[in-house]
């Protein structure tokens, strides 16, 4: 027991404090937990349950777009399906959320199936464009069955997460970081334990060598539509219950274009850059909101600027300046040693010239 | 009604097709999804309405200023923002996203979000199979095929067209001829920009101008281009006058009709792409074409 411990300790040093990404991941983490003993104040508090629902809805588009390269224009149907089928199962059969947000995440995985059916035949540009009409025909569906949707209101009066807001917003918090942590592990393709990273980021390479390699890509591709979907549709899902409300603002084109802008800002095929993304663009939305006639406007070059000069997106942009991997051993260092901390390889193309 | 439905057709279907055909234009030649293709469209209607309404010239002229300004701004734009990042392609889709909120915002803050128009170039109305329609409308459907004759004829006869074409089948090999590669690519811009703008000054007098105008377009050309055949002129001819015309059906005979046009429209391009991949006039191995 004490031996498991020390190695816990060890793993937790080498793994996580050694790696300066990681370590300042875990302290941010660690920082949200203690965000209501700070400040009770309910509008802050709302902005980041918030930015939590929304990072679960920008991984899941990076999960499904990033890591397998399905690149979806339409993920606001997901969103939207889950937000939806939560409302109206805690309405008219008045489940709680604690039910009512699994099937609507359920639903939405029926909805990634029917999404994902024509991904099969369609690839690249033809699947992005196509995929931006399914939330749009959904939106139809809505306005033209305004007896059970609501029409354009949408269906209004779902009963809350929880009535303190605190509880409300660790309950935000923990969904995201478990999703999070999921996706991140089955993105994770140096794992040895799941498989299925190595296997997107192999379809999303060279999709007819994934399929000679054996891979059947068809059931990957629609796996990845599936759990995508599901993610969104718990986001939708405590979108919905927090908001108390789902309506067809939930299936705009500029909804489905924000778990994009996110991503791309933060750093496609990461998953923590959608949730970097959506903690700084979500709050500064909410603070531009004092200028509220320039507020677009300087969302829309902010996006401009850092998408010139930083196209990778953020987090690699600072990844690169703050890590270096080590040249022999493949371990991550901070970029500010000389030698790597495992095998003492020097780290820096000046240093290893100096040597020889 | 049939007859309605006949002429409405013929003009929606004709304003898409010019909207399309610039933007396959541009992602045939230089590779890009232009998403801000149609903020210009609806760019140079708000200058019509400017240089019509507010400093008083005639229609015809505004038009014309018009067009040449939204042209340089696509130019401008091109150059300054689109052009370095052309390689990594979901940061083009996500910057010209972007620049389509910045046009957007920035007619906000000009003109407000009250509902404008632009006055008619020409006024009166004829009878057309039983329905009075106005010169406007006949104006606007002439406009738009002869720009699409026009654009046709520089494809296939020019020396720059060939160019065009040249860069859009292969980027090195037009290189290696000694086409300049990177000049094609501006002046492809610059036509596909003044195609938006001269839809958009044929819609300013006879549909709404507002801020938001340019989404249901965008929507309507991407539907349009991907059922065409990406990057096929001819296909999104054919797919703009399928699209327009099921709009315009949709519009007429259904009740509700006007919220669920574009989804019924969507449900016709995703139908069709279910039993050809490729689109109606796409390649079926597009990456080997490229």
């Amino acid at each position: 027991m004490r031996d498991y411990a020390w190695s816990l300790r060890k793993n937790f040093q080498g793994a996580i404090l050694a790696v300066p990404g990681k370590a300042i991941a875990f302290f941010f983490l660690l920082l949200l937990f203690f965000v209501p003993l700070i400040t009770s104040d309910p509008y802050i508090l709302g902005i980041l349950i918030f930015a939590n629902i929304y990072a679960i809805y920008g991984a899941s588009w990076d999960f499904l777009s990033g890591f397998t390269g399905q690149v979806n224009f339409g993920h606001a149907v997901f969103f939207g399906v889950g937000a939806y089928t939560a409302g109206l199962l805690n309405l008219k059969l008045g489940l709680p959320p604690v039910a009512s947000i699994p099937i609507g995440a359920l639903v939405a995985v029926l909805a990634g199936l029917i999404v994902g059916i024509p991904a099969l035949r369609l690839r690249g540009h033809y699947l992005a464009l196509v995929t931006l009409a399914f939330p749009i025909m959904l939106t139809g569906i809505v306005l033209a069955f305004p007896d059970v949707t609501g029409g354009e209101l949408g269906v209004s009066g779902i009963s809350p997460l929880s009535d303190s807001r605190v509880v409300t917003y660790y309950i935000a918090l923990i969904v995201m970081i478990a999703s999070a942590l999921i996706m991140w592990k089955l993105t994770d393709a140096r794992s040895t334990f799941v498989r299925t990273g190595v296997i997107l980021h192999a379809i999303r390479e060279d999709e007819i060598t994934a399929r000679a390699s054996g891979i059947n890509t068809t059931k990957y591709k629609l796996l990845a539509f599936c759990i995508s979907g599901f993610f969104a549709g718990i986001a939708g899902g405590l979108g919905a219950h927090y908001l108390r409300i789902a309506g067809p603002s939930n299936l705009t084109l500029f909804f489905s274009f924000q778990p994009i802008i996110w991503t791309i800002f933060g750093g496609i095929a990461t998953i923590y850059g959608p949730i970097t993304g959506v903690y700084i663009l979500y709050p500064l939305m909410e603070i531009l909101r004092v200028i509220p006639r320039f507020r677009m406007l300087i969302f829309a070059f902010i996006l401009i600027f850092v998408l010139l000069f930083m196209p990778e997106g953020l987090t690699r942009w600072f990844r690169d300046k703050i890590e270096v991997e080590c040249p022999r051993c493949k371990l991550t260092n901070v970029a500010t040693r000389q030698y790597c901390r495992a095998c003492h390889a020097p780290l820096h193309l000046e240093q290893r010239l100096e040597q020889s | 009604m049939v007859a309605n439905i006949l002429i409405n057709g013929a003009i929606t279907g004709g304003i898409y097709a010019l909207l399309a055909l610039g933007f396959s234009l541009i992602f045939g030649v230089a590779k890009i999804i232009n998403l801000a293709h149609t903020a210009f469209y609806m760019v140079a209607a708000y200058f019509i309405f400017t240089f019509a309404h507010l400093l008083g010239l005639s229609a015809p002229l505004s038009a014309i200023v018009s067009i040449i300004i939204t042209t340089a701004i696509g130019v401008g734009t091109y150059k300054l923002v689109i052009e370095r990042i052309r390689e990594h392609e979901t940061t083009v889709l996500m910057i010209t996203i972007a620049l389509a909120l910045v046009f957007q915002e920035a007619m906000l803050l000009a003109f407000g979000s009250h509902f404008r128009s632009a006055p008619s170039f020409v006024s009166g109305h004829v009878e057309l199979l039983g329905v009075s329609v106005t010169i406007q409308h006949i104006l606007t459907f002439g406009v738009v095929l002869a720009c699409l004759f026009g654009i046709w004829m520089l494809l296939s006869k020019s020396k720059l067209g060939i160019a065009i074409r040249a860069v859009a089948q292969d980027r090195e090999i037009a290189n290696l001829v000694g086409i300049n590669v990177n000049t094609i690519c501006l002046i492809t811009m610059a036509l596909a920009v003044a195609l938006a703008a001269v839809a958009g000054a044929m819609v300013a007098p006879i549909f709404v101008i507002q801020p938001h105008m340019w989404m249901h377009p965008l929507i309507m050309v991407l539907a349009v281009v991907v059922l065409g055949g990406l990057g096929s002129l001819k296909g999104s001819f054919a797919a703009a006058f399928i699209l327009g015309y099921t709009e315009t059906l949709v519009v007429f005979l259904l009740p509700m009709g006007s919220f669920i046009k574009a989804a019924v429209a969507l449900a016709v391009m995703v139908a069709v792409l279910l039993i050809r991949p490729e689109g109606l006039f796409g390649v079926a191995f597009e990456e080997e074409r490229l």
